[in-house]
């Protein structure tokens, strides 16, 4: 092949160079800026490369572990959340739920296929903003009902329909920051059960309205726990920045469970720097999470639940590792029901985006028939097959638990423990707390 | 079916705890209660929910009458933060003052305050009627979707701070709207549901004096060259 940049017999050129600081990415942010005068809004969670459970590994039984059978011998997966002061605590058969997604960003049959998937897998669900639809109770058979700082279709016959109720005081994809629900997403339906007109832009608070700091929390949850009769757990989320408060603090306020979202946890529509620039990755924030609480004494008394970027069951065993007691999966829920499968690729390609990419959810064009409200393209998706397969992920998710636990010789997927994990990176063992494989040393404590 | 409990009797807050206290309100539907010692407890006569009638002789702490459906309550002193939050129905009434955040998010029913509101009162108000007998602080009605806020005396800062379909209605001085909020033409008809809002209150004055303020409906659809507004 011709070298360009040195023509026969011409002057020799320098190859170009794009700047790595002004990429392409960068470069075509800048001009759409310019153009359109808005920031760029998205769904999701941040895309950047982030420290990640990937960069941790199991090291598995040998000569001085013993390893379980597989297949044989039991794993057991069933996790209780809440029982620190609810009377009815929820039991999971499997530790992982589902994350809090609204109707109005996901379409009804979406909702229901999302419960009806985490039916057959033992598993919960999660309101969001916007209250609880009648079809999201009766499909799934355990409802957590979030508290948010909007209260859209706040209301308490629904809280006392729920099966636990989850404080929201932040998410991963933008800890600090409310909601934007954009007109297009607003119809007749959403436009009631949040008291607005239809067609505009909706906005969520960012704070709560009644309630200001830990004190104050500690009072709302009190009235919570007196509305509902102290039967259900009471959670708190919040989206990870300084995991070491905030855990201690909604332990404080009196949080049965505490649920700690990365920034790889996705959103249905915020501003893409804030995704991108605020929070810290949901490796990073799990070990001072778990050390709160055991500095409190209130490991596996108050249960951590993590999420934001989980994939797979090796995720969920390095978490559990970790310390977590489960994990919650929202992405990749959407993601098994059918979102941005290839078989819609034509329809991306016209949206100027591709399959794997598609992330403006907030637009409500989907064609997946997930992140919408428009009626042709909600009744693409089947809500049945498509619980179906989030049931199956929801299994093989599981299988793989079971899979690497037993490896390690736990018959029990919470006996999982830091101990059993290495680091590939010096950032990943300083923010997990576990050796550099191959080394015994964890940056920052030996 | 739910079974008819009635009573009417005296719960003595010095010797019965709040869930002792809340539990006996919530399972009556039915009857006459009073609540003697609140003692600025919280999360009292919280989450009711069939037409009973509580009067609380005293102070009360946060989210008194919380949620409320259906029920009247009366609270024979001051209230504090969260006063009749997220209010269904029924009616909540404070013959004193009431701290921030007072009717926040109510869909429906009616909250009075016959002294003062504290900041924040009626905000992200759904569709609850809240009439105030003095005056409200800064950040009122902020947020306010749906309903009425009626205030006899003057109103803080930033009245009605990114309103949406509320409307809100003063009859003294506002130090500043908030961002969106606009005073509006007060119409025949306007000036019919301030009386009507008042003699449901049981506060009274002439309602041709007051001033209605709404959304101007400007940043119900985001625009760059709005961002100077936020």
């Amino acid at each position: 092949m011709t070298d360009q940049s040195n023509p026969p017999g011409g002057t020799p050129r320098t190859t170009p160079v794009k700047s790595a600081t002004f990429d392409d990415y960068t470069l075509s942010e800048i001009r759409r800026a310019a153009a359109t005068g808005i920031y760029d809004i998205r769904g999701g969670g941040a895309k950047r490369p982030l420290p990640h459970l990937d960069d941790l590994l199991f090291l598995g039984a040998s000569m001085s572990r013993y390893p379980l059978e597989g297949y044989r011998e039991k794993c057991e997966t069933e996790v209780v959340i809440g029982a620190r002061h609810a009377a009815k605590p929820i039991v999971l058969k499997t530790p992982i739920t589902i994350a809090g997604m609204s109707f109005g960003s996901l379409s009804a049959q979406a909702k229901e296929a999302l419960g009806r998937g985490a039916n057959a897998a033992g598993t919960s669900t999660t309101t969001g903003d916007g209250g609880m639809t009648p079809e999201e109770r009766e499909h799934s058979n355990k409802l957590v009902y979030q508290l948010l700082p909007s209260r859209y279709g706040m209301n308490p016959d629904d809280l006392r329909k729920a099966d636990a109720i989850e404080v929201v005081v932040g998410q991963g994809a933008k800890p600090g920051g409310g909601g934007m629900l954009l007109g297009q997403k607003i119809n007749e339906r959403v436009a009631a059960m949040r008291t607005l007109p239809q067609g505009i832009d909706q906005r969520s608070a960012c704070r709560h309205p009644d309630w200001t700091g830990p004190d104050d929390l500690e009072i709302k949850i009190a009235e919570l726990r007196e509305i509902t009769g102290w039967q259900v757990p009471i959670y708190i989320k919040v989206g990870a920045s300084r995991p070491y408060y905030d855990v201690a603090l909604a332990v404080k306020a009196g949080a049965d469970a505490v649920v700690l979202d990365g920034m790889q946890g996705g959103t249905a529509a915020t501003q893409n720097v804030f995704i991108e620039h605020v929070g810290i990755p949901t490796l990073a924030a799990i070990r001072p999470a778990v050390q709160a609480l055991k500095d409190l004494g209130m490991h596996r008394t108050v249960q951590l639940i993590v999420s934001g970027g989980i994939r797979n069951g090796a995720d969920v065993a390095k978490a559990l590792a970790l310390g977590a007691d489960a994990v919650s999966i929202g992405t990749a829920a959407l993601v098994a029901l059918g979102d941005n499968d290839p078989k819609w690729e034509d329809d991306y390609r016209a949206m100027g985006t591709t399959a794997g990419a598609y992330d403006d959810w907030h637009e409500g064009n989907d064609p997946a028939g997930i992140t919408t409200q428009n009626p042709a393209l909600a009744s693409r998706l089947d809500p049945v097959a498509a619980g179906r397969r989030l049931a199956n992920y929801l299994g093989v998710m599981t299988l793989e638990l079971q899979t690497i636990a037993r490896a390690c010789g736990k018959s029990h997927v919470l006996n999982l423990e830091p101990e059993d994990l290495v680091a590939l990176t010096v950032e990943s063992a300083a923010m997990a707390g576990v050796p550099l494989a191959g080394t015994s040393w964890i940056p920052g404590q030996s | 079916m739910t079974m008819t409990l009635t009573n009417t009797g005296l719960i003595d807050l010095s010797d019965t705890t709040v869930r002792e206290a809340n539990a006996t309100l919530q399972a009556a539907t039915e009857g006459a209660f009073t609540l003697a010692n609140p003692g600025g407890k919280h999360a009292l006569a919280c989450g009711l929910q069939h037409p009973v009638s509580v009067t609380i002789k005293g102070h009360t702490g946060y989210y008194a009458g919380g949620m409320n459906k259906l029920a009247e309550i009366t609270i024979e002193g001051n209230a504090g933060t969260g006063l009749a939050e997220n209010i269904m129905s029924g009616v909540v009434r404070v013959t004193g003052d009431a701290s921030q955040s007072a009717g926040a998010t109510g869909h429906g029913g009616l909250v009075v305050i016959e002294g003062n509101a504290s900041a924040r009162c009626g905000i992200s108000m759904k569709g609850v009627d809240i009439v105030v007998g003095g005056n409200v602080g800064h950040m009122s009605a902020f947020m306010a979707q749906a309903g009425n806020l009626v205030v006899l005396g003057d109103a803080g800062p930033d009245l009605g701070d990114s309103i949406y379909e509320a409307q809100i209605f003063v009859r003294g001085s506002v130090d500043r709207l908030g961002t969106d909020c606009i005073e509006k033409e007060m119409r025949p008809e306007h000036i019919a549901l301030v009386a009507q809002l008042m003699d449901r209150a049981g506060l009274y004055a002439d309602p041709a004096e007051f001033r209605r303020y709404g959304s101007a409906r400007q940043l119900y659809h985001f625009k760059i060259d709005n961002a100077g507004a936020y």
